[in-house]
């Protein structure tokens, strides 16, 4: 079983919804990526999307572009993001990795070279922004021979086929972009979100984790009752811009950290209402 | 211009590809975020039915002939085929179009579509701003919104044109993000299409970006090669020798190529921007020195580091400086039909002079790169062999740059 697939199954066996962050990898260095990736966890993560630094990222908003820029200009690489895992995992075995990023390091890295590095350093899925099932078809293979999950979007403009054709490729999760935009837009039509949840279910039994938008305890609190967990990105990144280069403050991290720990709390306090009622 | 040029009608031809799912070979492809893909595939869907439908077609002529002023002329460059002492030397005249070059017949077609489709705002990508200019200017003609994004780099080295859009009436965004040049504002024209995707048509302005568009943009330049296939039959009684074109997206070229790529006696000649020179790294020269990768929504050639990262080109010209290239050219490349090759800033700086004074017609700094490497190519051919270099656009936009070069105050 892979390890994605056990965080989820537990986390569903004991009511808890999934609390996914999002950084960049070498923002604002790999000193901190590392300091923050156990922090996240100490506040409350399950699974860590690590964003993989690419000059063009096309489908996200400014605060992550800045984030992207900070770890590009620090020369962080995808080989450098591989690394950084594999210093994670000295230390923790238990959270799960999902590498997000666009196409291109990876092609240029090679497909085959990418999955063996990837398996080897303890990653657990893939998400390639860029990269929808049509044209997957090769990476998601060498994905799922070495047993890694291959994540996909779903968007409020995908059709009903196709996300039944999504559903059926994608493992680990499937994430649903909660609004047409980019990363860190704002996020308000919660009615259209639920719709769109409850027709999912209807075609798979994958958890659904709920992205974009997602900036604080409250809207955590607000799309966390109507997935199975959420993803915060740009919220997270936003503060990481405050932190300077050179030796790691420890109470930085945890300030920076401290979003993901009131959207952990917002979650949790879903499930004793649930209880209480 | 004879009376039968007007009869040159536009379409498709079936000649290749893309496939069914829009590939060129290992090429092409739709690589976009979730959220824009739903949006290309109605537009592929859209573009498949009206470019069987006649009456769309023949509105496009009535625009290309009416406000466009086409057919453009095949002109043969006297001075310049004496200068070079070898084969005759044609220029197709792209930059006697209105808005002075090649991108209204793109945006023309588009535009249409974009009207079919329903949709009341469009939004554009644009470099040296020939591309955004050519957008508002189709934007103003049909009661259309217009957002053009432009590098904040080219929004100061291309004030003039800046100012040109707004006249226009359209909304010039300088975008602050990564290199600040064209590569940043097709980033910058994604996210505004993924956030306001139910009434926005995005004008990609070159045969690159996710599928459909190498395909429809290809079809809409076509009528430069189609024209010039019958005016070459008509003046020289047959088909030119050799087709010359620079390349940065590939609009022009594949405009010129296309329509005779299946004529194997015919051989074509792509020049893309070689900078300082190819051996220091400082161009945009994808097919020449790049190697396959994925951006903007397709898998081509691309200035791309060890790491995947898109590097920053250089050019004299602004319009070429791009790391990317259209997939077909990339296909074109490795089924051998058209040789890439390059010209570098000195060697276009030089050209656009010397047609300039030879000629009199002052053109584009992208087009002297192919009129470079034209007039060696003239030189080693024989005197009964025939050349067509497509003069893909004006000058009068570039004297700014030349005179700053050069050391020259206006």
């Amino acid at each position: 079983m892979s390890r994605i697939k056990a965080i989820t199954e537990t986390a569903a066996a004991q009511g808890r919804k999934l609390l996914i962050p999002y950084l960049v990898a070498g923002d604002p260095d790999l000193a901190h990526s590392l300091g923050l990736m156990h922090e996240l966890v100490r506040q409350g993560a399950d699974i860590i999307e690590l964003g993989i630094p690419f000059s063009d990222p096309a489908s996200d908003g400014p605060v992550i572009q800045r984030g992207v820029e900070r770890a590009l200009a620090g020369g962080t690489s995808l080989a450098d993001t591989l690394k950084l895992v594999s210093q994670f995992r000295k230390q923790d075995s238990q959270t799960g990795i999902v590498l997000m990023g666009y196409l291109n390091p990876i092609e240029i890295m090679g497909y085959g070279q990418f999955v063996a590095a990837a398996t080897e350093v303890g990653i657990d899925g893939v998400l390639v922004v860029d990269m929808p099932p049509a044209e997957s078809t090769e990476l998601h293979q060498k994905l799922h021979d070495a047993d890694l999950d291959t994540i996909y979007l779903v968007a409020p403009t995908t059709s009903a086929i196709r996300a039944k054709a999504i559903t059926e490729v994608c493992s680990g999760y499937l994430y649903y972009v909660s609004l047409k935009g980019v990363t860190g837009a704002a996020l308000t039509d919660h009615e259209s979100v639920a719709n769109s949840i409850n027709e999912l279910r209807q075609l798979t039994d994958l958890p659904i984790v709920i992205g974009f938008g997602i900036k604080d305890a409250v809207s955590a609190a607000a799309m966390g009752s109507l997935s199975d967990g959420i993803i915060i990105g740009s919220a997270l990144v936003e503060r990481i811009a405050d932190m300077s280069l050179g030796t790691v403050d420890a109470s930085a991290l945890v300030r920076s950290c401290e979003v993901i720990g009131a959207a952990r709390a917002a979650l949790d306090g879903l499930q004793e209402d649930k209880a209480a009622s | 211009m004879s009376e039968n040029m007007s009869e040159v009608k536009t379409g498709t031809t079936g000649f290749d590809g893309p496939d069914a799912t829009g590939h060129f070979g290992p090429y092409g492809g739709i690589f976009v975020g979730e959220t824009l893909v739903a949006a290309v595939e109605e537009l592929a869907l859209i573009y498949q039915e009206l470019s069987n439908d006649e009456a769309f077609w023949a509105e496009y002529d009535s625009e290309l002939k009416h406000y466009v002023g086409r057919p453009s002329p095949l002109y043969f460059a006297e001075r310049l085929t004496a200068a070079c002492g070898g084969a005759n030397i044609y220029l197709k005249r792209e930059d006697l179009n209105h808005t002075g070059a090649h991108k209204v017949n793109n945006t023309i077609g588009q535009a249409l579509l974009a009207k079919h489709m329903g949709k009341t705002r469009i939004i554009a990508e644009t470099g040296a701003g020939q591309h955004g200019v050519a957008s508002a200017t189709v934007a103003a003609r049909l009661g259309l919104e217009c957002h053009v994004y432009m590098g904040a780099e080219d929004v100061v080295r291309q004030a003039p044109n800046v100012y040109r859009m707004k006249l226009l009436g359209a909304n010039v965004v300088a975008v602050e993000s990564g290199s600040r040049t064209l590569k940043d504002a097709m980033n910058e024209a994604l996210r505004d299409w993924a956030t306001n995707v139910d009434d926005t048509y995005y004008i990609i302005g070159t045969v690159a970006g996710p599928h459909p568009y190498p395909q429809l943009v290809r079809d809409f330049q076509c009528i430069i090669g189609r024209e010039t296939k019958a005016q070459s039959l008509e003046m020289l009684g047959k088909l030119p020798d050799a087709l010359v074109a620079c390349v940065g997206g590939g609009s022009n070229a594949i405009g010129l190529f296309h329509p005779f790529l299946e004529d194997k006696q015919v051989a074509m000649f792509g020049v893309e921007a070689g900078g300082k020179g190819l051996e220091t790294g400082a161009h945009a020269a994808p097919l020449s020195a790049g190697k396959p990768g994925v951006l903007h929504g397709n898998r081509t050639y691309l200035m791309t580091d060890e790491g995947g990262q898109i590097q920053e080109t250089h050019s004299v010209s602004a319009g070429l400086d791009y790391p990317g290239v259209g997939p077909e050219h990339a296909w074109l490349k490795d089924l051998q039909r058209v040789n890439y090759v390059a010209a570098t800033d000195e060697e276009a700086m030089q050209a656009f002079h010397k047609l300039t004074r030879l000629e009199g017609i002052i053109p584009a700094l992208e087009t002297s790169h192919a009129i470079a490497y034209a007039m060696d190519l003239a030189g080693s051919m024989s005197p009964d062999k025939n050349i067509v270099i497509n003069l893909s656009g004006r000058g009068d936009k570039d004297i700014e740059t030349v005179a700053r070069i050069e050391g020259n105050k206006l």
